[in-house]
This record gives C-alpha cells, structure tokens and sequence, in this order.
C-alpha cells in the first residue's frame, strides 16, 4: 500500500474530491479543451488574463482522482503568476511527474504544493493523467485571443 | 509434435489448464498475477507458443510459391490451419474462409469490397447501438463515401438489443446488418439467428461481429445462417494480428477483391489481371503463415478441452463473479442482459475507473479500464467509462476473490 499512498496522497484525493476554482468563466480571454482519447477524460480551462498576469484561473470537466486534482491545484498555483512563471512551473512539473526533476529551485518557479505528485513518477501510465490540464493551460496560453469568446 | 490440448475428462479443470499458460505463473508487484483482461486480448499456450517457434524453426519457407520442401510444408500446415477454422465455426467449405489481421480487417475487407459494389446513395446500413467502433467506423467511411445511411438499433437499460426496434428499421433501402454476437463492453450475447432471420426476411444480408463470442460459445455459422462472420485469432488464445473472415461462398464470389498483389492474381498483364480463385482472392501478398499457424494451434487447443466445457465453466465464474462484486457498496454493474457471456463491466461510487485500474494493478489484478471502444455504449449508460472485468477459461473462483479484495481496497483508499 505504501507505493499506492505515494500516488493517492491525502492532498490529492482532497483535491479529487472537492476540486478548487472548478466553474465557468463566461468573460474569460483564453480558453481551450483538452482531452485524453484514451480514457475519455476531458477538461475545459478557463484564463483572464490581464497583460501578462494570470488574474483568474479555472477548469471544468470530468476525469481520474489525478487528472483532477492536478487541474486543481494547477489553477490554485497558477492565479496570479505570469505566462512566463507559468510556462516555467509547467516544465518543472513536467520534469517531477516524468522523474527528470533537479532539485534546487528559483523563488518564482517553486513548486511548492504541487510536490505532492511526485509519486506520479512511479506510475508511468498515469504521467498523462497528471499533465492533462496542463498541457490544456498551454493550448489556451497559446490560444490566439480572437478565437476566445470576449464580446 | 503435438498441439492438441490434453483431455479433460469430466468436470473442467481448471488447474490443468493453467499449466498449459507459462505467462500465469508471474507475480506482478510481487504479487500472483491476476489476469482478468481477457476481451482484450487473452494469454497463449504452450501449444501455439510452441506452434509458432516449431514453425520459425524448422518450416519457414513461402506459402503457394515455391516447389522445394520446405515451401510445400509450410502451405501444408497453412491450408491445415484453414481446415481447423473452417471445421471451429462449421463453415461449408475452407473457401469460404479467409485469413486477415483480425476481426477489424474482416470488416473493413467487407466494407471496401461488398459494401463498395453494394452500398450506393440513399442505401441504409443498420448497426447496434453496442457495437465496438471496429464495427461503426468502417461503416461510417463507407456511408460518407457513398451518400448512404447509418442506421442504429437501440439497447434497452439492460444492455440488450430491442428487437421490436431493430426489426422496423429493417427495410427496402437496408443493404446490410452488422452485429455483434457478444459485447465487448457489456458481455450481452445478441440473439443472432433472430436477428439474421429478421434480415433475411426482408432480403438483407448480416455480417456479425464475433470477436467476443468465439471464445466463449460454439459458432455454428451455417446454423446461424449469417451471411459474413468476422473474429480475431489474439481473443481466442491465438496470436496477435491473425484472424478469420468467414464468407459465405457466392457472396464471396461476387465480391470485387480488397488488395491487389501476389498469390490473389491467375495471371497479369498490362491490360488486364485474372483474379484467383476463392479464398486467395482475398488474400494479397505473404500472409501472416506463422500467425495462421499459431491460430489453427489455438483452435485445437480450445476443441481438445471442448468449447461447450469451456462455456459452461466460464458462465459459472461469471455468475460467481456478479454475485461477489454485487455485494460491495456502490459497485454498479454495467450491462445486465440476461444471456451474458465472459464480461463484467462495472463503475464504482464516483471512484474513476483509472483508479481502479490503478489500485488493482498494485494487487497483481489486471483489468481494463476506459471506453473499451465503445464509445456510443458508454454514452447510453451515461458514464465516460468503466472498470472492466474479463473472464477466460484459465480463470478460477479465488481470482475473483480477489477482485473482489482489490475493489475493497479501492473504496479504502478513497475512503
């Protein structure tokens, strides 16, 4: 059980269970949809930002206890950062839930929290499951702002 | 060498028949191995592992070719595999079976070549609304090409088809109807000849989808009277990337051919090629002689124990599985049909099947977890996915056991 506890942390079935900043923002300037072909988990990310400042985060959808969680948290983290400090935590994460992470960290870009999936690692088929919200955070970085319903 | 199974005698033992899998003794996460992702694809034994390497080790040559020793033996032992499939689903004539890389070529084969004479603007197709997308998708294409319809028979909250419902689609514009004689998603086992005979009531032809149903029931295609029957050699105890389209002859005949290449020609000109007779028409290019080798293997091996044997004893389990999983809190079961065969598909409080699938696999249990390609089944039963459980005949009543453990376990962690 202690490998299956280093994956389910208490954070992370906490999260899972009652996810933060989960609701719609009609009025959002970036938006896309992610999702995971594989297992039909499917997550919509919401983003005002305001210049180069994340001022409001959220996401909506369905998936696994990690998926979840880690849009969860991803949105916790993320409200109030730059799309640079984003796109720098983005690769951080990427690098601890893949096993590639360093340790030592620049103030901005501390994961903080989101140390909790580092057990994630272990289980290689669920790297995905963990990544999925990010991965959607980019394509609505990415998002040309045109596309985003503004009026 | 050998490949038939070694008798069993009176009741089914199951015992004998895991030592013939060498794969079952491993542990996983230190763990005995728990297999239960059977309709995905099923574990080999020793009788076809042996087959193949027997093959690769002492008669490779190229089939139809050539008239050295070693060609003549290796289309020997492919034309005998032919003779084993034709006699496992009673077909009338080994022209009548053809060899393709699965029960999904076997539908695409007949989409791209009967569909493409039959199937013109206006045409109707009727599916089931629990067909795997190997049987929707080829359909689709096929319906978008020629400006025909999809047409799809609904289930009822059980999983089983509605007859009444199937029936009235069935009309003058229906060109064909494809069905799947055992769910992969649900485990329902569709009345099949009732549905052929409604078909050919109205003059449609039926193409049934056996990729579940072979290892679990005796398919008696002349009995059934249906007019394509498609499975996999992989679900059957077979290898991967072989498997079996039975047609019946003068549809088959009629039917322009799927690939042009060697062995599917008489003979070739500029001007004009001479298609081959029946079944090589249908079979373009080297086959996949090891993999038909290895699958006329598995079907001995299944035939030595005895199908109807192997049925009733999984049917057994299957039972003794529902009964044990319908105990725990908040397990739903997903597909109640009455007549079911090998599956129990299943979702667990608001607990992702991920997760599951996840915790189980800590405990050795190998199971599937998602759409299971049967996206429109998922959507009928208002979930994006599911646990599921797959049964085959080396599995035993303390698997399920614990299964049942795991999924306790399951709940413990999201406690």
């Amino acid at each position: 059980m202690s490998d299956l506890r280093d994956l389910y942390q208490d954070v992370i079935l906490e999260h899972s269970k009652a996810p933060r900043n989960y609701r719609e923002q009609p009025a959002a300037n970036h938006k896309a949809e992610g999702f995971n072909p594989l297992c039909g988990d499917h997550f919509t990310i919401f983003i005002t930002l305001d210049g180069d400042k994340i001022q409001d985060i959220s996401f909506q959808g369905s998936g696994c206890a990690i998926s979840k969680a880690s849009a969860s948290m991803m949105t916790q983290t993320l409200k109030g950062k730059t799309r640079a400090e984003a796109e720098q935590l983005f690769t951080r994460f990427h690098d601890l839930v893949t096993g590639h992470a360093e340790g030592g960290a620049g103030s901005e870009t501390e994961l903080g929290k989101l140390e909790v999936f580092s057990g994630v690692s272990e289980f290689p088929v669920r790297v995905k499951c963990a990544t999925l919200a990010w991965h959607t955070l980019n394509a609505a970085l990415e998002g040309k702002q045109e596309a985003v319903t503004t009026e | 060498m050998s490949i038939a199974a070694k008798p069993v005698s009176g009741v089914f033992d199951v015992e004998r028949v895991r030592a013939d899998f060498p794969i079952l003794e491993q542990k996983v996460h230190g763990k005995p191995l728990v297999y239960l992702d059977n309709a995905a694809t099923s574990q080999k034994p020793r009788a076809v592992i042996d087959a193949i390497s027997h093959y690769y080790e002492g008669t490779n040559a190229n089939i139809h070719r050539a008239v050295h020793h070693l060609s003549e033996q290796a289309t020997e032992e492919y034309e005998a595999a032919r003779i084993t499939a034709q006699k496992f689903i009673n077909a009338g004539s080994p022209t009548e079976i053809i060899f393709v890389r699965g029960t999904t070529e076997g539908i695409n084969l007949v989409a791209q070549t009967f569909g493409r004479a039959n199937i013109h603007a206006g045409d109707e197709v009727i599916v089931t609304d629990m067909e795997h997308h190997s049987d929707i998708v080829p359909w689709q294409l096929l319906a978008q090409d020629r400006g025909a319809k999809l047409r799809v028979a609904p289930i009822n909250d059980r999983g089983e088809l509605i007859l009444e419902e199937y029936e009235k689609l069935l009309g003058p514009k229906t060109k064909l109807v494809c069905v799947t004689h055992v769910s992969n998603a649900l485990g329902t086992i569709n009345p099949v000849r009732q549905i052929i005979e409604m078909a050919h009531a109205q003059g449609v032809p039926v193409l049934v989808d056996g990729a579940q149903a072979v290892p679990h029931l005796k398919v008696d295609v002349q009995a059934l009277d249906c007019d394509f029957y498609s499975f996999s050699g992989h679900k059957i105890y077979g290898p991967t990337g072989i498997g079996v389209l039975y047609g019946k002859k003068a549809l088959l005949e009629a039917m322009p051919p799927y690939q042009g290449g060697g062995d599917m020609i008489l003979s070739v000109t500029f001007e004009k090629t001479t298609y081959n007779r029946l079944p090589y028409k249908f079979e373009a290019g080297t086959p996949d002689i090891a993999g038909v080798i290895g699958l006329g293997a598995a079907l001995k091996y299944l035939t030595g124990i005895g199908i109807q044997k192997i049925g009733g004893y999984e049917h057994e389990l299957l039972d003794y599985a529902t009964a044990a999983v319908s105990k725990i809190p908040g397990l739903k079961i997903i597909g109640t049909a009455k007549e079911k065969a090998g599956v129990l598909s299943f979702t667990l409080e608001n607990i992702h099947p991920h997760d599951i699938g996840t915790i189980l696999d800590q405990e050795g249990i190998a199971i599937r977890t998602g759409h299971h390609c049967s996206q429109p089944v998922m959507r009928r039963f208002g979930v994006d996915s599911t646990a599921r459980a797959s049964f085959a005949m080396y599995n035993t009543k303390q698997e399920v056991d614990a299964l049942a453990r795991g999924i306790e376990k399951v709940r413990e962690v999201f406690a």
